[in-house]
């Protein structure tokens, strides 16, 4: 394939392969505990962690990786403390993070320039530095899914009960969260801060069609994440298209087509 | 539990100066009207929630807790076996795979509720009695001592009623387990337990079921 003699299209495959592959698995937890907003609303608040990075002039997946960690825990702390005022509390998290955005990278005079490849993703801006860092965390963010999945499952079939049973079971829902805030803030560059929450929830509805246990959920959920990630790379490269856009349709497409094949199998 | 009284944040006391003492070994049936505390007992019990006041002692350490309506926050894909290994998880570490010793206690819990042959299906294509066999399995699965089940029967035919008041029987002839069985109506219960505890608002009957007054038979309409 000639678009792979393209260092950039090297780049961009390598970060959507660890991306295709880790929101599903992250997602799946935040879709079965039904906190699929608070992806979303993470993603408003890397928003504003790019835009300080504008500002100091640093990588900005660090800073997206540090303010959206920071905020995703706050909204963990928030939800967990006070249930009644979780979805005030969320509302005011996710439009501080936009609303300073916004003022903070017009201050730092990009926002016409750069603005649209972080909320729709870009194939032409993966670096060596960030792929680096994509694929060392994503891994990461894999093997701690991988080592700790009982419990986290535990936790998504009866909360209580796993309580009950002596779990960590606040440190479990942070976790989630935090591992919710370093998928969004490695997908930025890819898929985009607007987008990637659809690439944590999309591919695991749509394997919740199709497949016929837990397990076999979150192993659809990444294997369609990864086809959808490659497929939409592919698209935005030939059709000259954002790649978070493409994606996302390219899911969008395989959640119908699951939808009509479990109606037609009944 | 000694002098237990709670309330939910600020509200009045939802449960007044509580004792209850219970045996190895008991099967106690807890009852009483919708709202009456019965839930927020037993969730004292397992450690859910604090007492405002007075103090709790347990004298067990593996406790199985069924909530109440568990099987209606599911909408996971999860199989009946996928259910019950998470009951494992008090027996077990934290990190990595269950071990063989972990997946045979998980085999047998399936087994004693009669889900051998359902095993690998999921969840939701099972009937409602059937769940709640999967929860109780998935209780059972630690191996507890003290077994707490929250209206374990509610929206279940009675024959499925029937076959989990059965089930319950066994567990404690086999294998001595003390049993809190919560239930707002008599009917399943009075059978089969040797002690009634009413509750509204605090205890206000604990004794075998013969010696419930009448007018208590129809728990809805309960004076204190
Ligand atoms: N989480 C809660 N917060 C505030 N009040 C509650 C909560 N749970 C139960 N209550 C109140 O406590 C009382 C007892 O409820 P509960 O223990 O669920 O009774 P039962 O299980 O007997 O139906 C009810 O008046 C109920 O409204
Ligand atoms: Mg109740």
């Amino acid at each position: 394939m000639p678009m792979l003699d393209l260092e950039f299209m090297r780049l961009a495959f390598g970060a959507g392969i660890v991306v295709g592959l880790l929101a599903p698995a992250v997602g799946f937890f935040l879709v079965q505990r039904r906190l699929s907003l608070v992806g979303d609303g993470i993603g408003h608040v890397a928003f504003a962690g790019v835009a300080l990075g504008y500002l100091l002039n640093l990588p900005l997946v660090l800073t997206a990786l540090v303010v959206s960690v920071t905020g995703g825990l706050s909204i963990e702390w928030i939800r967990s403390r006070r249930r009644t005022a979780g979805d005030q509390a969320l509302a005011l998290i996710f439009y501080t993070g936009i609303a300073g955005g916004v003022v903070l990278v017009s201050a730092a005079g990009a926002l016409n320039v750069n603005l649209f490849q972080f909320l729709f993703g870009s194939i032409l801006t993966v670096t060596r530095g960030d792929l680096a860092v994509i694929a060392a965390l994503g891994a990461c963010a894999l093997a701690a899914i991988a080592l700790l999945y009982r419990p986290l499952v535990a936790v998504v079939v009866d909360e209580e009960g796993a309580r009950v049973a002596g779990l960590p079971v606040s440190a479990l829902n942070a976790l989630t969260v935090a591992l919710a805030a370093v998928t969004i803030a490695l997908s930025m560059r890819i898929v985009g801060i607007l987008l990637i929450a659809a690439l944590m929830v999309l591919p695991v509805i749509a394997a919740s069609r199709i497949a016929w246990s837990m397990r076999s959920t979150i192993l659809l959920g990444m294997g369609i994440g990864l086809g959808s990630v490659l497929a939409g790379i592919t698209i935005a490269y030939y059709a000259d298209l954002p790649p978070g856009g493409t994606t996302v349709l390219v899911a969008a497409a395989v959640v119908l087509a699951a939808e009509v094949w479990s109606a037609v199998r009944g | 539990m000694h002098g237990v009284s709670f309330a939910y944040g600020h509200t009045p006391l939802v449960l007044r100066d509580v004792d209850l003492e219970v045996q190895r070994g008991e099967f106690v049936a807890i009852a009483g009207p919708n709202g009456g505390g019965k839930t927020t007992l037993v969730r004292l019990v397992v450690g859910l929630e604090q007492p405002t006041s007075g103090r709790i002692e347990l004298l067990v350490r593996k406790v199985g807790y069924l909530p109440q309506r568990a099987q209606a926050g599911i909408d996971a894909p999860v199989t009946v076996r996928e259910l019950v290994n998470t009951g494992r998880a008090s027996r077990t570490r934290l990190l990595g795979p269950l071990s063989g010793t972990d997946r045979n206690a998980v085999r047998e819990a399936i087994d004693r509720v009669a889900l051998t042959s359902q095993a690998d299906r999921r969840l939701s294509t099972l009937s409602g009695g059937q769940q709640q066999r999967a929860f109780i399995a998935k209780a059972l699965a630690a191996e507890p001592e003290l077994l707490v089940l929250d209206e374990p029967t509610t929206g279940v035919d009675v024959e499925a009623q029937d076959t989990i008041a059965a089930l319950l029987e066994r567990l404690r002839g086999e294998l001595g387990m003390t049993i809190l069985y919560v239930s707002h109506e008599f009917g399943a219960v009075e059978r089969f337990v040797e002690r009634i505890v009413l509750v509204r608002g605090g205890i206000v009957f604990d004794g075998p079921p013969s010696a419930l007054p009448d007018v208590w038979h129809d728990p809805s309409h309960a004076h204190a």
